[in-house]
């Protein structure tokens, strides 16, 4: 066990965990952030797409010792009221099936688009790719994408 | 009046603490845009509202509570279920607050997500729900303003009689409504006068599921909760022996669990159990028969040649018609065995505590939950209570109650709340699988071409019948033969979205294809040739509607410009399954040679679309997962073990593997008859069909990525 300092949506916080302990597991079992969520633990999904310092993150394998001082943004800190463009472009266009992965979603495509404002579909599509939606959402993704870039 | 903006997590879990109906809470329609609009909490609205019945509740501030008894697995039935009872009261939709019901066998029917039932169900339900408490609200009104009730108008919550200059909202009258007798029958709204129904209504979980809030049954937490996580056997083994030392030396871990054939660790959080699962030592030996995917290609040959079949069909005489054709068309096609694997992994929360149990978790069949923990732990199932949470996708994983029952072995030997959490590997080595099945089947054509006799035989893998006997072709061959053998495996299978049709639907519509082309015929004349026989001169019974039949056809056929352009290549194919029909068009495009997959075209009646937002997503989610399954997954077994352990070698579609998907529904002027899964079948068959179309390639098994006949055609998917 060892004591690791974390900033997580501009809050300080303490833990103690292996250093193995991958940051995903950190945020939903020791600081109740559920809303990064686990599916595959292998870097393949993009469920528990977070960003560190601003770049999107697997946090189901990044150790928690390699986190350092960056700073953590996950879903409920990607805004304080909900209203980030990403996410209103999500509900606006109604992304959501069983929501399970949309969380990830909105990461991965508010980090690509803070990176890359006036995004092609195709640079849109490469950047999605990453994350997989088991429902199928992915025409609704690439539309509120595009429709975020439009507002942002 | 307490001013609510946005619910903390500590307010949702207090919410989730008290409010005896649901842990699972949408707070609809707090405009992000406006967060200072003063909103009762649910809670708030809760403790003053009166129940009409099990669905509705209505509070003196004119707050609608309506209550979702099924589980939400991606269908949307959490927003389409209230839309219907909405429509019915007159409600104000803005005014509506949306709750997941617990199980409750006596105030709801059917409260279970599977075969595309819900809504089919439950509509007239639904709707005598929301008009019968109309009825009192405006008998209330009447008695109020001491006026004729047939004088008295509703529309978006507010009552309103024109005579007397009166209105008021619902709450008003929700005091004098709640003591007046709901009739039992009562006058429904015509179709026409609908307002909510038919109109696109967003999911109302939608700002929980944007802000991370804990929706999911892998979200749940309690204080004093413990975690596990669980080693299943080999399929066909038991443990031998175990060697539990390194995993109970691993720091947070506290238990080691045996029972049956598993092995759970049980600690403080979630990742020291991943660790200690591997450090587990367990020597299995055979407790039955240890297959591997070399063995069901042997079973599948023996089988199909000499196994013992059920007779499920059986019209005119095939043998004279097969001896007295003009030409035999046959061909065989085959299905991997695939996982569910719903984005949430499979996780459930027990308690046990002495003659009672708590259970709450994603589950699509609460009640089989309730019963199975009822007869492990030996108590009446009264005694158990279950929560239902959002589910992750479901996919007919959920229909299982196995990780509901780990759950409950573990708490009971622990004394103690748990929540067992699978790994991905788990979900894919876990078990319950979609069945994997070969079918043969065999077509003679007369001299004009003409169908004059079918046959299909089945091998499924505890696939039960592989055949839906009654379905088209049935009824438009005079001699047909459909037969269906079942082998025992060791390994375990379930329903899977569109349980058999996912493949049949595939290998029929295939088949069709290459029948017509064997006939001379174009794909869309040749079905509507055998729909028409069906439809003038039926042979036997029929399982199916044709008329909604050749109506897909013929919508399909129309809007994805069925045989108008030279450079598109096509494949079609049609497909009724839980109760409704889908045709479809794929289109491939050849673009210098490359043949390109750029669009499917769908034409779906599944009856009234109660929500077109929903609709569109589930035939477009539908194609989507029928042509991921169909192109790139498979599930290989070695000595009893999966191959394909996690994402990196068990592939599921992608986003820039997806085609334009253009869905067109029908108004046929039917109920609802569902649609969580009829998109799904005809999709593998369409797109099979295209690439012959486009190639000469003809794909009898999937995954068609893994064929050899694929690995040339170096097929794109774009959508310009």
């Amino acid at each position: 066990m060892a004591s690791f300092n974390l900033k997580v949506n501009g809050k300080s916080h303490q833990v103690e965990v292996e250093d193995d302990t991958p940051l995903l597991w950190v945020l939903r079992d020791h600081l109740g952030l559920v809303g990064t969520k686990f599916s595959c633990g292998i870097a393949q999904c993009g469920a528990c797409t977070v960003h560190l310092n601003g770049n999107p993150t697997f946090s189901c394998v990044t150790p928690i010792s390699s986190v350092g001082n960056a700073e953590v943004t996950t879903i409920e800190g990607l805004s304080e009221n909900g209203d980030h463009p990403v996410q209103k472009a999500w509900e606006e266009v109604d992304v959501a099936q069983c929501g399970y992965c949309q969380g990830g979603q909105i990461m991965q495509a508010a980090a690509f688009l803070k990176q890359n404002p006036n995004p092609s579909m195709e640079e849109i599509d490469n950047a999605m790719n990453r994350n997989i939606c088991r429902c199928g959402t992915y025409h609704k993704i690439r539309e509120a994408v595009a429709q975020a870039a439009k507002n942002m | 009046m307490k001013t609510v903006t946005r619910e903390s997590r500590r307010d949702f879990l207090k919410i989730a603490g008290t409010t005896a109906g649901s842990l699972f809470i949408g707070f609809n329609w707090f405009s992000c845009d406006s967060p200072k609009v003063e909103v009762l909490s649910t809670e708030e609205v809760l403790a003053q509202a009166k129940s009409f019945n099990a669905y509705l509740s209505i509070s003196p501030s004119g707050d609608v509570v309506i209550y979702s008894p099924n589980p939400e697995l991606g269908q949307n039935i959490k927003t389409s279920f209230p839309m219907v009872v909405a429509e019915e009261l007159d409600a104000d939709w803005g005014k509506v607050r949306v709750l997941q019901a617990n199980l409750d066998t006596e105030k709801y029917d059917r409260q279970l997500t599977g075969g595309s039932g819900a809504m089919p169900h439950s509509w007239e339900r639904l709707r005598k729900a929301g008009a019968t408490a109309r009825y009192v609200l405006v008998a209330a009104a009447a008695k109020m303003w001491n006026v004729p009730a047939e004088e008295i108008t509703v529309e978006n919550g507010i009552i309103s009689h024109s005579g007397s200059k009166k209105s008021g909202h619902f709450g008003e009258f929700v005091a004098e409504a709640a003591q007046m007798k709901a009739p039992e029958e009562v006058k429904l709204k015509d179709k026409k006068d609908f307002k909510i129904i038919g109109t696109p209504v967003k999911n109302v979980d939608s700002r929980e599921i944007y802000t991370g809030k804990p929706l999911f049954g892998l979200d749940f937490y309690r204080e004093g909760m413990m975690h596990a996580m669980v080693q299943r056997a080999p399929f066909g083994m038991k443990i031998k022996s175990l060697d539990d030392a390194a995993a109970k030396a691993v720091s947070g871990v506290t238990d080691v669990v045996t029972f049956g054939t598993s092995v759970a660790v049980v600690g403080n959080s979630t990742w020291p159990l991943m660790k200690a699962k591997k450090l587990l030592k367990i020597e299995y030996e055979a407790d039955g028969s240890v297959e591997s995917s070399a063995d069901h290609d042997r079973i599948f040959k023996e089988l199909m040649a000499n196994g013992k079949a059920d007779v499920r069909r059986q019209d005119g005489n095939v043998n004279s018609a097969f001896q007295n054709a003009a030409k035999v068309v046959s061909a065989e096609y085959q299905c991997p065995f695939l996982a569910h694997s719903p984005m949430e992994p499979e996780n459930f929360f027990a308690h046990v505590k002495g003659d009672r149990c708590e259970l709450i978790g994603p589950t699509q069949t609460p009640d089989r939950a309730r019963q199975t923990a009822a007869a492990i732990l030996g108590i009446p199932a009264d005694n158990v209570t279950v929560e239902i949470t959002r589910l992750g996708g479901g996919f007919g994983r959920r229909l299982r109650a196995d990780y509901v029952e780990e759950a409950v072995h573990i708490s009971k030997a622990i004394n103690a709340p748990v929540k067992v959490t699978w790994s991905r590997e788990d979900e894919l080595t876990g078990g319950a699988y979609r069945p994997a099945v070969r079918y043969r089947f065999e077509a003679a054509l007369d001299a004009n071409g003409t169908m004059i006799g079918y046959k299909l035989r089945g091998v499924g893998m505890n696939a039960g019948n592989t055949t839906r006997e009654n379905n088209f072709p049935s009824g438009a061959v005079d001699n047909l033969l459909i037969e269906s053998v079942n082998y025992e495996s060791s390994i375990t299978t379930n329903a899977w979205r569109a349980p058999i049709t996912n493949f049949l639907a595939y290998a029929e519509q295939s088949f069709l294809d290459e029948v017509a082309l064997e006939a001379g015929k174009d794909p869309v004349a040749f079905r509507l040739e055998l729909l028409d026989r069906a439809k003038n001169n039926p042979v036997g019974q029929l399982g199916y509607d044709v008329d909604r039949m050749i109506g897909v056809v013929k919508t399909a056929a129309e809007k994805g410009n069925w045989g108008k352009n030279p450079n598109i290549k096509q494949g079609f194919s049609v497909y009724f399954s839980h109760r409704s029909y889908v045709a479809q068009v794929a289109d491939i495009e050849m673009q210098g040679g490359t043949p390109v997959l750029k669009k499917i075209t769908a034409a779906t009646d599944c009856g009234m679309v109660v929500n077109p937002t929903g609709a569109n997503h589930q035939v477009r989610g539908g194609i989507v997962d029928g042509m991921g399954h169909a192109m790139y997954t498979n599930l290989t077994f070695e000595n009893g073990v999966p191959k394909q352990r996690n994402y990196d070698t068990y592939r599921l579609i992608r986003l820039k593997e997806v085609p334009e998907i253009e869905p067109h529904f029908i108004d046929s002027g039917y109920d609802p008859t569902g649609l969580g899964e009829p998109a799904l079948p005809p999709t593998g068959g369409a797109i099979a069909n295209a690439i012959f179309a486009a190639t000469g390639r003809r794909l009898r098994s999937q995954p068609f990525i893994e064929q050899k006949e694929f690995s040339d055609i170096k097929l794109e998917i774009r959508r310009s």
